[in-house]
């Protein structure tokens, strides 16, 4: 194998220097936070989905998984772009706009023992990729999906998306008409086993909302509101900084509690609650708005609704189903990877065959 | 001229009446007398109650095309007599349902009638109109048996293994079938100059469709994930994948399935899922026809240019658009070789049968997953739905699969730094790793241009360094691609160069032919990009016909595109209104092309 070696390079893409500077923290498998990285953002400065980016690393890293036992996958766009900044150990898998859903749906089939993340954009969850989207949701593919959603397509300058509310306005002060698709409402109405949504300047939120996702067993919807700040970030937009601070109302904070640590943290007991996961992790959900129900569907549906209607865009672990069977369980398939099969289980063989021809004489 | 042995029937019905086992059952029988039978299902794209033939030939010869030419016609379809009288060959036979009378504008004068009131006897025998409806098809089936002298012993047999301990079914099945034996019997001179005699020519043969080959293709070959969305006429081939998944891919122990089934949402999603569990080291493949190719071709390119395998069997109908979803064609060929937008060259293959359609579809994942490539299978709705008599299926037990080059984690570990797209065998193939191996195999796989280090790229030299490469890999897989059939005549001057499932029919008309005086060398294609030898085929001759069943000659237009030969070289012959390629056309169209040259 000594033929891999670099002849000649000429950058178009960014690594980031291997530098790693004793001191650093490890964690539970000796990586540092760096081994959880990827090459160098080129998205515009100050984007939001440079930060959701650093969220996913600080979140994998504090869950200690192995970065080349996740696969990343993403469809086209701005936000499709970043599975190449994070978790360069993972193989990563840029497909084609929209279809995102598609690629990680077989690539799960065929292996599950991986831990599968997927990028999308709002243009490429809402509009084009919105057959797909909703479909994964139905299937319950065992995977994170993280909706970088800015309202705006970025890469094709400022157009908008399917996410824009109405009334918001353009760059250039036009504004849109049309009615705008909520992510988790449709999620919820998919029937989605896993719906958050959280806002690309708040980490706090956002980390453990990321670790509940990964731990959850089915499909794991997180909107994450992600301003632009090229094509909107203005006044008059919705997807704003300034605006998505204003009115992001938190209703349910979600804690993450790995596998067999104890539950110590303090909290008044009416307004929590333990929610196991497939791999004995907990999710603590501390409810911040007194009347709401995450394990409600419809109430959750309602309640994101009601507060829609005053201009709130209401954060935090949404909805979680407790009985979430993903795909692999729904089918009834083998809990290994199909990849791993050996051939001698796969192939009937010859005798098999000519006594199975029966039927065909 | 002695018919016995060798003339075709058709039989019209309506859909949904349970013509179809009555059909399976003539030809299970004409076929366990040991005599050659192929049988035609020239079904509408409806559930019930539209027109619907069954076409079936007898020869001994075992020349398997359809004829256009029916010794009988067995005309139960009042809807579609005037076609149906029109279509018996002079001095044949028409066979319907006296229970009502015949107008007599159907009278031909040169057709003989044979009234069997079909009707009025199982409505006094049979109770329930489901029952009567039913029993009226196996009662043809009796009448057929008198008057073609097919084996009443075989048929009873028949009915006992399909019907087993249903003892109530299988009677009314026997009562219906001597209803109909004991009638025609005593009405009519039985057998007709065209019946049956036996002969030992299928007992190393079986009846199938290539949909239940290719699904058995797919089984051998080890393929776990399958993904596609339901469309005549492939689905039977994922029907018939998941019915072997059911009962080879269990594990013995705990009942959990070895297979991933996944009816998608649409053909745009079958086959990404498909590019993503070859990327994460599956075999996995899909089914689908014509409209569903034109859905997936995006994400074929993706395949091209990020180097994915995927399997994909196009078993190909009527088009454009939704065409005729019943009717057969070989109208993808041009669309399968160069599916998606930008440069792209698939490998394709062309099965002429079913027992080619098992074969191809097994060797198809080796090639996709040697040459990490998307690979059509071609068949059609002909191949693919229809029961060909083919010899038995036989595997070779010491094969293993071809994987291709996929890094271990052992081999990784020993590797400094590995890079996806790099050609370090200078062999145009570059070493792939899947998903989980190890730290060191990541890589990221991408549509938008990368270079030989797997990374993004606008660079010009980068980008083309890479698209080039793949150009030399699939150029290269040609000289393991399946070869052409051929087979040489001393002295020919003329050639017939065909694909697919028209192999049938241009064996018969070589024959044919050769018996008039007209020699012709033949060569049929099983495989995209072509190897040296296709061209040379055509150098080689004054004249070569390009046999094939679409309107825009897309075979010769292939190989004009491929090999540069100038178009005069190679006459167009083709047939594309729907049926199977026969005989008659590719005669036809040679001797108008010959008699003009005269």
């Amino acid at each position: 194998m000594s033929g891999f070696s670099r002849t000649k390079t000429i950058m178009t893409y960014i690594p980031k220097p291997a530098v790693v500077y004793p001191g650093l923290e490890r964690n539970e498998i000796g990586l540092t936070r760096r081994d959880y990285e990827g090459s160098m953002t080129t998205l515009c400065a100050g984007c939001g989905h440079d930060s959701i980016t650093a969220a996913i690393v600080q979140a994998f890293w504090e869950l200690s998984i192995p970065p080349h036992r996740v696969a990343k996958l993403s469809g086209i766009g701005c936000s499709s772009k970043t599975p190449a900044y994070f978790l360069k150990q993972a193989h990563g898998f840029n497909g084609v706009h929209g279809r995102m859903p598609a690629l990680v749906t077989g690539a799960n089939a065929a292996n599950s023992e991986l831990t599968y993340i997927g990028v999308s954009g709002d243009g490429d969850s809402l509009s084009i990729g919105l057959g797909q989207l909703s479909h994964a949701i139905r299937r319950n593919v065992n995977l994170l999906y993280v909706l970088e959603n800015n309202g705006v397509y970025g890469l094709t300058k400022g157009q908008f998306s399917a996410s824009a509310d109405r009334g918001s306005l353009s760059k250039k002060g036009e504004a849109n008409t049309m009615e705008s698709i909520d992510g988790c409402l449709l999620a919820l109405t998919l029937g989605a086993t896993f719906v958050a949504r959280s806002f690309s300047g708040d980490k706090a939120q956002l980390v453990p909302i990321i670790k509940a996702g990964l731990a959850h067993s089915g499909f794991a919807f997180v909107d994450v509101i992600s301003p632009c700040v090229t094509f909107n970030d203005h006044e008059g937009s919705t997807k704003s900084y300034a605006y998505t601070r204003e009115h992001n109302v938190e209703i349910v904070h979600a804690d993450f509690v790995p596998p067999a640590a104890a539950i110590t943290t303090q909290y008044d007991p009416g307004s929590v609650r333990n929610v196991m996961m497939h791999d004995g992790s907990y999710v603590r959900l501390r409810k911040v708005a007194e009347d709401y129900d995450p394990s409600d569907r419809d109430r959750a549906y309602a309640h994101i609704r009601e507060r829609q209607k005053d201009g709130e865009v209401v954060t935090g672990l949404l909805y979680l189903s407790e009985d979430s069977k993903d795909m692999h369980e729904q089918s009834e398939t083998i809990p290994s990877s199909l990849v791993a099969l050996p051939f001698e289980q796969l192939c009937p063989g010859n005798n098999e065959l000519q006594r199975m021809q029966a039927r065909f004489r | 001229m002695d018919r016995v042995n060798d003339f075709a029937f058709k039989i019209a019905t309506a859909n949904g009446t349970g013509s179809a086992s009555a059909n399976g059952l003539l030809m299970q029988a004409i076929f366990r007398m040991g005599v050659p039978v192929t049988g035609k299902n020239v079904f509408p794209s409806n559930i019930q109650g539209l027109p619907t033939w069954y076409e079936i030939r007898v020869n001994k010869d075992g020349y398997t095309a359809r004829t256009p030419h029916f010794d009988l016609m067995v005309a139960l379809n009042a809807a579609t007599y005037d076609k149906d009288v029109a279509e018996v060959g002079s001095g044949g036979w028409l066979l319907y349902d006296s229970s009502w009378p015949l107008d007599e504008r159907l009278k031909r004068p040169d057709v003989t009638y044979l009234g069997v009131p079909l009707a009025e006897m199982c409505n006094a025998t049979f109770k329930g109109v489901r029952e009567r409806i039913l029993m009226k098809n196996i009662a043809y089936v009796g009448a057929l048996a008198a008057l073609m002298k097919i084996d009443e012993d075989v048929i009873r047999a028949l009915l006992k293994e399909k019907f087993g301990k249903k003892q109530a079914l299988m009677e009314s099945n026997q009562k219906a079938v001597d209803l109909g034996y004991q009638y025609a019997a005593k009405t009519f001179s039985c057998p007709l100059p065209i019946h049956l005699e036996p002969l030992d020519k299928t007992k190393d043969a079986i009846l199938i469709d290539g949909n239940t080959s290719a699904a058995l293709g797919c089984l051998y070959a080890g393929a776990t994930v399958a993904a596609w969305y339901p469309i005549t006429p492939s689905t039977s081939l994922m029907d018939a994948f998941r019915g072997f998944c059911m009962k080879y891919r269990q594990d013995p122990e705990t009942k959990k399935n070895r297979y991933a089934i996944l009816q998608a949402e649409d053909e745009l999603a079958a086959v990404g899922m498909v590019i993503g569990a070859g990327w994460a080291g599956a075999r996995a493949f899909t089914s689908t026809s014509g409209p569903g190719i034109s859905l997936m071709s995006e994400f074929i390119g993706l395949a091209y240019y990020a180097e994915v395998p995927a399997v994909i069997f196009d078993v190909q109908r009527t088009g454009p658009s939704t065409g005729m979803p019943t009717r057969t064609q070989q109208g993808d060929l041009m669309t399968a070789a160069y599916a998606s937008h930008g440069d792209t060259r698939h490998i394709c293959l062309y099965p002429a049968d079913p027992r080619e359609a098992f074969e191809l579809a097994a060797k198809a994942f080796d090639f996709a997953e040697r040459f990490q490539t998307p690979v059509f299978v071609l068949s059609d709705l002909d191949i693919g739905m229809n029961d060909w008599m083919v010899p038995k299926l036989t595997w070779d037990d010491s094969y293993k699969p071809d994987r291709g080059k996929v890094l271990t984690a052992e081999q990784l570990e020993q590797v400094k730094t590995f890079y996806r797209y790099l050609d370090v065998d200078g062999d145009g193939i570059a070493y792939r790793t899947l998903p989980g191996t190890h730290p060191k195999g990541a890589f990221f796989a991408r549509g938008s241009g990368h270079n030989k280090f797997g990374g993004y790229t606008e660079d010009a030299e980068e980008y083309t360094e890479v698209v080039d490469r793949i150009d030399r890999k699939i150029q290269r897989a040609t000289k393991v691609l399946p070869a052409p059939i051929v087979r040489q005549v001393p002295g020919a001057k003329l050639g017939i160069l065909t694909i697919g499932g028209c192999h049938a029919a241009c064996n018969e008309a070589l024959d044919l032919l050769a018996k008039e005086g007209i020699a012709l060398d033949y060569m049929r294609v099983r495989s995209f990009p072509f190897g040296d030898d296709v061209a040379k085929f055509v150098e080689s001759h004054d004249l070569t016909f390009v046999v094939e069943q679409n309107r825009d000659a897309q075979l010769r237009s292939l190989l004009q595109l491929e090999t540069g030969l100038p178009i005069d070289k190679m006459e167009s012959v083709r047939y594309y209104g729907g049926f199977p390629m026969s005989a008659h056309y590719v005669i036809s169209g040679i001797k108008a092309r010959l008699d003009k040259a005269a």
